[in-house]
């Protein structure tokens, strides 16, 4: 079962136990293309089971999108990925197993996650927080890369003595995605990054994610509710209702389908 | 009985009108109050390390203290090591011990959930405290101090000592280096991120149960000195941490529960109050409740403490 393989595909008519042996096999035989690869993923939070078998993969240097309605799983498959969630199902990063991994070690793998709700470090400095994003490089490059984005976002820099709690909170989304791309990762995780932001400061937002794509060739993957903005970003797009895939395909495909446009572009 | 006993109290009352007007009574109380005070402020930088990264008063640092102390007393009086020698071997000795304690009792508990934890601490607490008294038996022994008790400065009954200077200084150190090592170091630095934020901390490749350990390591040395400071004047025996415990959870409450600076205040504050209450209203049986109705007063006027942060959230 590989959609990118396939293109549209409706995942509901397969049974889960089926998925993931399908998967290995096809595995076997090709997509070395594809750098994140998920396989019947399966989380719960206690009993109540929030995503129930689901498959996508993102090629390396991508940028993919997963739509959806509240509810549907989208932040739950983001703390999945970064074993925030208890989780079963497979998740290969580059052909290593991450599923049962704690999250440290994860985002040591060159996984960065932008929460929703931004998560920083509020009480302590813009430029500690940027600090903080690069904890586990040992190289000599953080200062110069704190100070690229001090030029993409100059607005930190004039701030970078406050405290991340007093910024706003399309500020502190910019100091979120630079803090995550401090780690220098080869995936990068967001998680509704335009929610709560002025419509420009989402643009902008996503310009910037776009160039930083174009220019460190880093793979994204994105969560979004703001469809429209997000399609037109991504190069790949899933759609997730109720903890199943529902559809799969290039973002311009999708961005043209009939469901997509009503259920989530509006029109 | 009710008359008798407020008619002694009136009594005592008009005899520290006499004693306010001692000046000497009151600089000697104030050095006094300012040695305890010091000493109460390192337990309670102890107890705010604790809850700065967790969220929780680990109850049981009063007895890791009290290990520490007797570790102190091992090295010291039983191998004779000089006194100096013996506090930094039983520092790092009980910094250990922490770090087991903590790898072995509290990391296999979620560190979001405060409840299980801090009844982890209380038993931790009881099973230290008897643990010690089965070692080294419920009987009194003294220790030498660090300090020598004589007085570069006097006035009268009122004495300057080098134990007081020391006790304060001792303070001022651990307080320096502290915020060196938070504010400069790369420890430091994980160790404010996990404090402000578990979740995300981890999203920044921070492993969370090393840095909390090292933070447990950390307050059992610092625990361990104020015990070293605050035994001296009183005797060794399996509960003489508990007291001081119940002051400075005063001064840390006082302080704001998350300030290092608040914590030191605290601690001078707990201390002086409670040396010049005992004196001039002669309440030597109410010193421990001294220190509970000086948090009950602060904390109705300031719920925060001195220098505790509010809490506010952007949502």
């Amino acid at each position: 079962m590989n959609f990118t393989a396939m293109g549209f595909k409706s995942n509901q008519a397969v049974a889960d136990t089926q998925n993931t042996q399908d998967t290995q096999d096809v595995d076997l035989l090709q997509c070395d293309s594809e750098y994140l690869k998920v396989c019947g993923l399966r989380a719960a939070y206690g009993d109540v089971g929030v995503l129930h078998g689901i498959d996508f993969s993102v090629a390396k240097g991508q940028i993919a999108v997963i739509l959806g309605a509240n509810g549907a799983g989208k932040t739950t498959t983001l703390r999945a990925l970064t074993g925030m969630v208890s989780t079963e199902g497979s998740i290969r990063l580059a052909g290593e197993e991450l599923v049962g991994e704690p999250t440290a070690e994860i985002v040591r793998r060159g996984v960065a996650h932008v929460p929703q709700g931004r998560g920083t470090f509020g009480d302590m400095s813009v430029e500690e927080n940027l600090l903080v994003g690069a904890f586990v490089r040992n190289d000599k490059q953080v200062r110069s890369d704190i100070a690229y984005w001090y030029q993409t976002f100059p607005v930190l820099g004039e701030r970078r003595n406050q405290p991340a709690g007093s910024l706003s909170g399309g500020e502190q989304q910019m100091l979120a995605i630079a803090r995550a791309l401090m780690l220098r990762p080869s995936l990068l995780l967001l998680d509704e990054p335009s929610l709560g932001l002025a419509p420009m400061v989402t643009r902008f937002l996503f310009e910037q994610l776009k160039a930083s794509n174009a220019i460190a060739g880093t793979t994204m993957l994105v969560v979004e509710q703001n469809a429209g903005l997000a399609l037109s970003v991504a190069s790949w797009a899933y759609v997730l209702e109720a903890g199943e895939m529902v559809l799969a395909g290039p973002a311009c495909e999708l961005a043209v389908n009939d469901k997509v446009r009503r259920a989530y572009l509006g029109y | 009985m009710l008359f008798c006993r407020l008619a002694t109290t009136l009594g005592t009352f008009d005899i520290s009108l006499d004693k306010l007007s001692d000046g000497e009574l009151w600089l000697a109380q104030f050095f006094r109050g300012l040695s305890d005070g010091a000493t109460y402020a390192s337990l309670a930088l102890a107890l705010v390390m604790i809850y700065k990264s967790t969220g929780f008063i680990n109850f049981a640092q009063g007895s890791l203290a009290l290990l520490g102390v007797y570790l102190v007393y091992v090295f010291s009086v039983e191998q004779g090591l000089p006194i100096a020698v013996a506090v930094v071997c039983a520092m790092v000795a009980s910094a250990l011990v922490a770090m087991f304690i903590e790898r072995t009792f509290i990391r296999p508990f979620p560190p979001n959930n405060v409840l299980p934890l801090v009844i982890v601490t209380l038993g931790l607490l009881l099973i230290i405290d008897s643990a010690v008294g089965i070692v080294w038996q419920f009987r009194t022994r003294s220790l030498p101090s660090m300090f020598s008790d004589s007085a570069p400065i006097q006035w009268g009954i009122a004495r300057l000592t080098w134990r007081t200077i020391g006790n304060l200084g001792a303070v001022f150190v651990v307080v320096g280096l502290l915020y060196v090592l938070m504010a400069r170091t790369k420890i430091g630095l994980a160790f404010r991120a996990v404090s402000s934020n578990l979740e995300s901390a981890q999203l920044m490749g921070i492993r969370v149960g090393s840095t909390l350990g090292f933070g447990w390591a950390l307050a059992a040395a610092i625990g361990t000195l104020s015990g070293a400071l605050v035994v001296p004047d009183l005797l060794l025996e399996p509960s003489v941490m508990l007291r001081v415990l119940i002051f400075s959870l005063a001064a840390a409450a006082l302080g704001g529960l998350d300030s290092m600076v608040g914590a030191v205040l605290g601690g001078l504050v707990v201390g002086l109050t409670r040396n010049l209450l005992v004196t001039f209203l002669d309440l030597s049986e109410l010193a421990l409740a001294t220190a509970v109705a000086v948090i009950l007063v602060v904390l109705l006027a300031r719920p925060t403490g001195f220098l505790g942060t509010v809490r506010r959230e952007r949502v």
